[in-house]
């Protein structure tokens, strides 16, 4: 083979890789892409029935139940619209009623069947998502305008925040991200 | 021209990606906490703190005609700790009432953190759930809020007012409410 | 007073920075001796300056002066004094100092033991070394100082997360970090090579120990990082894709990939642009890594916002050091020219094909991190990319890679013969067909991709030791000749046979934790048992404890498989005293076949019973011993001996070679 001919090979079968490293993301794209949704986005039909979602708000105070077989029931709410949600397993160790709440499972006949519960290894952190979807929510649940609540980082939180930063979310992110305590 | 391509290639995706990210961040509205700038302040009622001094304060003190700051701290976050003597001489100064939000803690710790570093607040509110927290939009302690004469908010600071930030940004913003309103 | 002395050497390590990326740089251009000679003992300075002020952050964390807010913030006089030490790098703003101390203790060695290296070249590299430290310094200076005072101190700390308060994790970042670290003396040589605008074996030679010993401590690193969130965080997994773990493994990726082409620059001098071009992007990877990680950027965009002053310096600094050194790279890689050619079958096309699935893989990775990131920016919403997405996209593209890694080795340079490769591979043929069928034979319910996963880690196994005995003429020459060559291959062959043994070993560890994982989640009571995996737990009750800084729960599990009892596990629920906050520890049992995992959760009021969670994890530990026998692999490559002199110096060496071309 030529030269030239030897780097067009080379050429290509970067091209065909790249070909098929595109092709790969675009369907894993679409199919596993988990996009996050509040109460109100599923009251008003906005989710997809038996796909993988994220379904953030609030555990709603007096909501959370022990049921048999180690599942728990309770509610998630933003204020306008609460969604039960049921999730067999041990709850992370933060999980409490009146904080925010992070779950991703699938719509079954208008309940959320949680699959993961994440929730932030530090109590005086809000998940940004769920601290947008209060706000798009427009009020909170004892009245008056809920104005702007931000996501961000927790600027000097208790000590997860302090090494945890603005980590919110998949397991193991929450403790292992760099910190932002200040 | 040709030959150089391959070279100029990764340049070329590092300043899209880069160009992506700068535009992106500069986009985002939420990147200047405007949305909670002139609105009212949310409507709440917080009683003091368990065992101290005073009555709490709520919403209908902040609309007494007079310009208020509103410093959200806690216990256990250190750099309110930092920003604490500032704090102290605002309050001394009497330009603004200053109201003390104690956010997410126990009431033991607070006083005794009070105690230490000295209370010169008008009034200091409890807001052991963080729900009040919530309808402020803060996401991190501590955050500073200047409120006018009519209970609009007119100034968010979120970390603490260290160095010359009492001086170079709370104070003029005081000085600027005053003048607009007479 | 202890504060302010290394704030001070800090500001003059600064200095002395600048002065090291100045003097050398313009020196080596006008060819004045005397300017290039200021690097060494400026590298030198600036390291033992960043060490005082290392030491007096060390110091201010060991005496508890909470004066300090950093301390303050992160430490706690009751906590063990080894996290009290480790604390001074758990937090951001003492994470930067270690790395320039890092930084400069490499710019040291290159100093003391660069004695060999063409003045030119050791002069830039320095300087360019010097050049990052900079950014660094002024980053940590400017928005990130560790010894900002508090005042008035409070009477104790706020205390380190009780999760990171482990050995796994107190060594973590320190090794992440030698990595991404190490990978800045091969930016370094890269920068200095596209200015001298030439790059050579010898180059390639001085590269590669640095590029190894970074990708050593990486893995090390990495899985430090895994096995810590294997059983601290009590999930059973080992790898979520998270943004945190993805930004130490794209690196990796990079990293590795760098690794093979810097072989192919020195042996066959080709290659060279490409290799030059790998060695910034993996430099950029352990950038952006370090800063993604440390900003809090990668979970909200508007992290950046929070505190503008540090997200805009890390977002200029990232410009200006990957912007800058691709544009160096536009404007100067053309003019090095590759010498050697080869087919593309051949050894060199094997390990081209590595380095484009890598970086192909780096580049998949790096999206599905920076998505939610692009598409948040613009308003696009809120989504996350997980697991589902990186195994859907990442195993396609390695499968094909690790089917080629066990021919690569057996090609021959320049021009290869894959029909003769596979022919030698017989043995490894049959050992995949055997690991395939029995992987389908033993898990009957299993998923597909558990076959492919044993298939190719036996095919990887069998095949790296059938290139081992192929190099020791095993059963063409007589058994004591054989042993007697296999006693002269050369450390870096040791190392690659160790290396890719050690993956073949990691793989079938991960398809077995990956595939065959067997969990049962139920409410038990004392006495209850359950059956998973063949394997029966009896759940014998829970009881109070005390540790030295929290409190627990501790449940007890017995294990027995068909009646023979295998031993006891006892699972905590902590809650530390100091911040209130609850941990759960996992009571975990390694066996060869499989580690017995089980973590006790809350107690349910109604039954009485506490909520259980079993796994039976298959293989976890060949995933450690696997990386455990790359690392060794690694190390013993470093230890090569064409490593440990300079480049001019292995031709004087005649009689090795002599040796080795007389057996030829």
């Amino acid at each position: 083979m030529k030269r030239k001919h030897k780097r067009l090979t080379f050429v290509g079968l970067g091209l065909c890789l790249l070909g098929v490293a595109v092709a790969l993301v675009l369907t894993a794209f679409e199919e596993n892409i988990v996009f996050f949704h509040s109460p109100t986005d599923v009251a008003q039909g906005k989710v997809e029935i038996d796909r993988r979602v994220r379904l953030g708000g609030l555990v709603e105070t007096g909501s959370v139940e022990k049921k048999p077989d180690a599942v728990t029931a309770f509610a998630i709410t933003d204020g306008a619209n609460t969604i039960p949600v049921t999730y067999k397993g041990i709850l992370p160790d933060l999980f409490r009623e009146g904080q925010g709440v992070v779950t991703e499972g699938r719509l079954v006949a208008g309940v959320f069947r949680a699959e993961e519960v994440l929730a932030k290894h530090d109590e005086t952190y809000m998940p940004p998502e769920v601290a947008e979807a209060l706000k798009a929510s427009g009020h909170w649940k004892d009245g008056g305008p809920a104005v702007g609540a931000k996501d961000g980082a927790a600027y000097g939180g208790k000590p997860g925040a302090a090494y945890g930063g603005a980590a919110y979310g998949d397991k193991g992110a929450d403790a292992k991200t760099g910190g932002y305590g200040q | 021209m040709v030959k150089r391509l391959p070279y100029l290639l990764p340049l070329g995706l590092f300043l899209v990606l880069s160009a992506y990210f700068a535009v992106g961040l500069t986009k985002d509205p939420s990147i200047i906490p405007s949305a909670l700038i002139d609105q009212a302040a949310p409507q709440f009622d917080l009683p003091p703190i368990e065992g101290g001094k005073g009555a709490g304060f709520s919403t209908a003190d902040l609309k007494e005609g007079e310009v208020s700051v509103v410093n959200i701290f806690a216990s256990w976050c250190i750099p309110c700790r930092a920003e604490h003597p500032n704090i102290n001489r605002l309050a001394d100064m009497g330009v603004a009432r200053v109201y003390g939000l104690n956010y997410k803690d126990e009431p033991g710790k607070a006083l005794a953190w009070l105690n230490e570093l000295g209370d010169n607040y008008t009034a200091t509110g409890a807001d052991r759930s963080g729900r009040v927290g919530i309808d402020w939009g803060v996401y991190g302690v501590p955050e500073t809020f200047v409120i006018d004469g009519a209970g609009r908010i007119r100034y968010k600071h979120v970390g603490p007012i260290i160095d010359d930030k009492l001086e170079t940004e709370i104070l003029p913003i005081i000085e600027q409410i005053k003048r607009d309103g007479s | 007073m202890t504060a302010e002395l290394g704030h001070f050497a800090l500001t003059l390590a600064l200095f002395v920075a600048i002065v090291q990326s100045s003097l050398p740089l313009v020196g080596a251009h006008r060819g004045k001796s005397q300017w290039m000679a200021v690097a060494s003992p400026a590298a030198l300075l600036q390291f033992g300056l960043v060490a005082i002020a290392f030491g007096c952050l060390t110091h201010l964390y060991v005496t508890s002066d909470f004066s300090v807010l950093n301390v303050a913030a992160n430490s706690h006089t009751d906590k063990p004094m080894i996290y009290k030490i480790s604390g001074v790098w758990g937090n951001h703003e003492g994470s930067m100092l270690l790395w320039v101390l890092i930084m400069a203790l490499f710019g040291c060695a290159v100093a003391a033991f660069g004695g060999n290296l063409p003045p030119t070249l050791k002069a830039r590299v320095l300087a360019v070394q010097a050049l990052v430290a900079v950014g660094f310094y002024l980053f940590i200076l400017l928005t990130s100082n560790p010894f900002d005072r508090l005042f008035p101190p409070p009477v104790n700390g706020q205390d380190l997360n009780p999760l990171l308060q482990d050995p796994g994790l107190a060594f973590h970042p320190p090794m992440l970090y030698l990595g991404y670290v190490g990978f800045s003396m091969a930016f370094s040589f890269a920068i200095a090579a596209l200015i001298e605008g030439r790059v050579d074996a010898a180059w390639a030679r001085w590269v590669r120990p640095w590029t190894l010993a970074a990708w050593i401590f990486l893995t090390a690193g990495i899985a430090l990082g895994s096995w810590w969130a294997y059983y601290e965080l009590g999930w059973g997994g080992w790898w979520f894709w998270d943004p945190v773990e993805n930004a130490s493994f794209m690196p990796w990726l990079a990293g590795t990939a760098l690794l093979h082409s810097a072989t192919v620059v020195e042996k066959r001098d080709t290659l060279k642009g490409w290799t030059i071009l790998l060695a910034i992007i993996t430099f950029s990877m352990s950038l952006l890594g370090t800063f993604l990680v440390r900003s809090g950027v990668l979970t909200s965009v508007h992290a950046f916002a929070t505190d503008p002053a540090r997200g805009v310096f890390i977002l200029v600094l990232l410009i200006i050091v990957i912007g800058g050194s691709l544009a160096l790279y536009a404007w100067r890689g053309p003019s090095l020219v590759s010498a050697g050619l080869f087919q593309p079958i051949s050894r060199e096309g094997a390990l081209l094909f590595n380095n484009l699935v890598m970086a192909t893989a780096t580049a998949v990775v790096l999206l599905g991190t920076l998505y939610p990131l692009l598409l948040d920016a613009i308003g696009g919403g809120k989504i996350s990319v997980g697991p589902p997405f990186f195994n859907a996209v990442f195993i396609p593209l390695m499968v094909p890679m690790i089917a080629a890694m066990a021919v690569g080795p057996l090609l021959n340079w320049k021009r290869g013969d894959w029909r003769a490769a596979l022919q030698r591979l017989w043995p490894a043929l049959l050992a995949a067909a055997i690991g395939g069928t029995g992987a389908w034979a033993i898990v009957t319910d299993g998923p597909f991709m558990g076959i492919v996963g044993m298939t190719l880690a036996f095919w990887l196994g069998a095949g790296t030791l059938v290139e081992l005995a192929e190099r020791m003429r095993l059963g063409r020459e007589p058994l004591s000749r054989s042993l007697s060559r296999l006693k002269r291959q050369p450390r870096a062959s040791w190392g690659m046979t160790l290396a890719h043994f050690g993956l073949a070993i990691g793989i079938a560890g991960m398809t077995g934790a990956g595939a065959w994982v067997k969990e049962s989640i139920q409410v038990m009571k004392p006495g209850d048992t359950t059956m998973l995996a063949g394997y029966e737990f009896r759940f014998d009750g829970a009881r109070a404890i005390g540790g030295p800084n929290y409190t627990a729960t501790a449940g007890q599990f017995t294990v027995s498989r068909d009646g023979v009892r295998i031993g006891t596990l006892e699972s905590e629920k902590r809650i530390y005293n100091v911040s209130g906050q609850p941990t759960t520890e996992a009571a975990i049992r390694t066996t060869v076949a499989g580690d017995l995992y089980a973590v006790i959760g809350d107690r349910d009021a109604a039954t009485g019973g506490f909520v259980t969670r079993l796994y039976f994890n298959p293989l976890v530990v060949w995933m450690w011993i696997g990386t455990l026998v790359m690392i060794i692999g690694g190390t013993i490559s470093l230890t090569d001996r064409r490593h440990r002199v300079g480049a001019p110096q292995t031709r004087a060496n005649p009689p090795a070679r002599a040796q080795a071309a007389g057996a030829d």
